[in-house]
């Protein structure tokens, strides 16, 4: 009998926490499974074999941030017919894009002790800036059950089935008191994408948005309730600029916000 | 005259970003170098202006393997700035969620990571075709670990529920006792755990290490504790900046942590163990004595069996908090935020992380300083290597590197967390 072609994957890190990609392996009912259909070629957080390309899904961490990786995510894009982008570092340039609205010089003197052993970009830019992305997949960390629906829907030759609306929905579903109208802390709900099953809310807490910006959010109407509400502009610029303070709207929005 | 190069470009099975180069000529080495290539993100410069609330979940972004670490480290640290001190059944879900991390750590690194250097796989997938029974424990003991973070902390990587001053949100009591057999479940596995890796094969190797961990007056450390070492070293944690340092060392630009005029040392599982072999429980210390390893134990590459034995008496001190459990009236203390400095240390699975803040009056940094284990155990993992080489120049060059690669992961490095401290010197070629 003829052996089936595994498709082959391969999981890619740029400037991250690792995460993200630790939520392959935190899969641990489905990680065997996962490892039946496809061959998991380039991974070296889980193994020291390496396959050579190309490849046919390449999931890639973490956001552009030296002179080396600008050109290394083109011979990731080079190398694979999917690329998927997994978390906020990879779709918005992850928390490290803070240095995008400050002197990158004064943050490398503060950090470190020889500033010019440090090869780094003013800017922490996501992988889409640089090359064709097929599918985004958000999140700080992502989810596992939307990553499993990546790799399902990819071996399966459909799109992905994520949400584009906002955490406000997921609140709804569980039945959780909103705490906007209720006066409960700040939450970032309204302008945020779903798919963390609106988890902070539910904890009493107000979402601090690490899906990134839903589709077409309202972020200066948001800002506005709030400051009605008393929070004061360095408040406001520090709600927004977060995990994914490089997103579009969440960056044009923090702006507004400066002083 | 014999020139040899050891090279391992891309250093797989550890978080992040490294690779090793080891240079020898005539059996002597004449460098080594633990290179890490992984981008800096600059953790310490933007914490300055934020709000000290932010800390713990802007630093759990600094690693995805162990956020509870730097979100027990931070809180811990603001709350030393503050004067606040959390007790009672909060106290005890902190050491409950730590549980957590270091179970689910510890058994991807045992299982995952490190287990497949010993039974020859490139990778815990491959091993699974001849060992399937043992890494289906292997992750279900990581699924225990984090389903514990995600009852308490909302969800395993970057959880939410963690504050300075205690939780946003306790849980009732039968959502604790609900993972009660799955606990008992664990500590079975475990023990099995510690009696598989004891019978992986090890190289014969010791160094006469400083190791230095927190220790307790009564419990195997995961928040609180001096800083004490088997070499006399005993000190309160906020005396850190005086006793630890980085220099610069010989063949290498590398900034490295060192003891002030001590020199490197070793944080982490073994360093724990060592320390504080007799605050881990009968159970812990009698499956310890039995697999062989009854402290001192000097060999690295034992760290295998170490992290198994912790991974028991994380299953019993769980057991223990679920067990003693009752719901606190607030899930946080009350404070208010001063100026001032806040000094923290806990125990990450990897070893000791180290955070400093300066807090103004009103509750924003103004100075931050991180110290991972992984940086302070960067030197240690090199002076291995020095050792660990020249009694194996025979060995073929894919044996040779295999067999560093194991060395620097007996360490479990975390580069990610390491990227944001240590000094890196991108080598072009």
């Amino acid at each position: 009998m003829k052996k089936e072609k595994k498709p082959k994957l391969a999981v890619w890190k740029f400037s991250s926490c690792d995460g993200c990609q630790l939520t392959l392996l935190d899969c641990e009912d489905e990680l065997l499974a996962v490892a039946d259909r496809v061959e998991i070629a380039n991974f070296p957080e889980m193994s020291r074999r390496v396959v050579r390309g190309p490849y046919d899904l390449s999931l890639v961490e973490g956001s552009i941030t030296t002179p080396y990786d600008a050109e290394r995510i083109h011979q990731v894009r080079r190398a694979s017919k999917f690329l998927v982008t997994i978390g906020a570092c990879a779709t918005a340039g992850g928390i490290q894009a803070l240095r995008n609205f400050k002197d990158v010089k004064e943050f490398i003197s503060f950090v470190y002790a020889n500033p010019s052993y440090i090869e780094t970009l003013n800017k922490s830019t996501p992988i889409a800036d640089h090359v064709l992305v097929d599918f985004e997949l958000r999140g700080c960390p992502i989810s596992k059950q939307q990553l499993v629906e990546v790799l399902s829907a990819f071996l399966n030759g459909r799109k992905p089935s994520t949400p584009t609306y906002s955490v406000c929905l997921e609140c709804k579903r569980r039945g959780t008191v909103c705490g906007l109208v209720t006066h409960g802390p700040p939450c970032m709900g309204p302008v945020t994408q779903a798919g963390c099953n609106a988890l902070c809310p539910s904890y009493h807490r107000g979402c601090y948005g690490c899906f990134g910006p839903k589709e077409t959010p309202n972020t200066s109407s948001l800002a506005s309730y709030w400051r009605t509400a008393g929070m004061k502009n360095d408040e406001l610029l520090r709600l927004y600029r977060n995990f994914n303070a490089y997103a579009e709207a969440f960056r044009k929005e923090s702006e507004a916000h400066e002083k | 005259m014999k020139n040899r190069t050891v090279k391992v470009d891309y250093l797989a099975r550890v978080e992040g970003e490294g690779g090793i180069l080891v240079k020898v000529k005539d059996k002597t080495i004449t460098d080594v170098q633990f290179n890490i290539f992984e981008p800096p993100r600059f953790f310490e410069a933007f914490l300055r202006g934020r709000h000290f609330t932010e800390a713990p979940d802007i630093t759990a972004r600094i690693c995805g393997i162990c956020p509870i670490a730097y979100q027990m480290s931070s809180i811990h640290a603001m709350e030393n700035a503050f004067g606040v001190t959390v007790e009672g059944q909060l106290r005890a879900l902190r050491r409950l969620i730590y549980c957590g991390e270091w179970i689910k750590s510890h058994a991807l690194h045992v299982y995952m990571l490190h287990a497949p250097d010993f039974l020859g796989y490139q990778d815990v997938i491959q091993m699974a075709r001849d060992h399937g029974d043992a890494v289906k424990k292997g992750l279900q003991l990581k699924k225990i670990g984090n389903d514990i973070v995600t009852l308490l902390g909302g969800r395993e990587i970057h959880p939410i529920n963690v504050r300075v001053g205690g939780f946003y949100k306790v849980p009732p009591k039968q959502e604790l006792n609900a993972l009660g057999d799955r606990l008992k479940w664990g500590l079975e596995a475990a023990l099995g755990t510690v009696r598989l890796t004891a019978g992986f094969p090890f190289p014969e190797f010791e160094r006469d290490y400083e190791f230095v961990a927190l220790r307790h007056d009564n419990e195997y450390p995961f928040n609180e504790g001096r800083l004490v070492s088997n070499k006399g070293l005993d000190i309160a944690v906020n005396e850190y900046d005086n006793y630890f340092t980085e220099e610069h060392v010989e063949h290498s630009n590398a900034l490295h942590c060192v003891l002030r005029d001590r020199g490197a040392y070793f944080v982490g599982p073994l360093a724990r163990y060592n320390v504080n072999f007799n605050r881990l429980t009968p159970t812990a210390q009698e499956a310890a004595r039995a697999s062989g390893i009854a402290p001192p134990c000097r060999n690295p590459f034992k760290s295998i069996i170490v992290r198994s034995v912790e991974m028991v008496y994380a299953c019993e001190e769980a057991l223990r908090i679920i067990n003693e459990y009752e719901v606190p009236e607030r899930a946080v203390v009350d404070m208010r935020p001063r100026s001032g400095i806040g000094y923290g240390c806990t125990e990450a699975p990897r070893g000791i992380l180290y955070h400093r803040y300066r807090v103004n009056d009103k509750g924003l940094i103004t100075d931050a300083k991180i110290v991972p284990p992984t940086s302070q155990n960067q030197k240690t993992m090199e002076l291995d290597l020095r050792q660990f080489i020249p009694d194996r120049l025979d060995l073929s060059q894919e044996k040779l590197t295999w067999q560093c690669e194991q060395a620097i992961r007996n360490y479990d490095p975390c580069i990610s967390c390491a990227t944001h401290f240590l000094r890196l010197e991108i080598e072009k070629q």
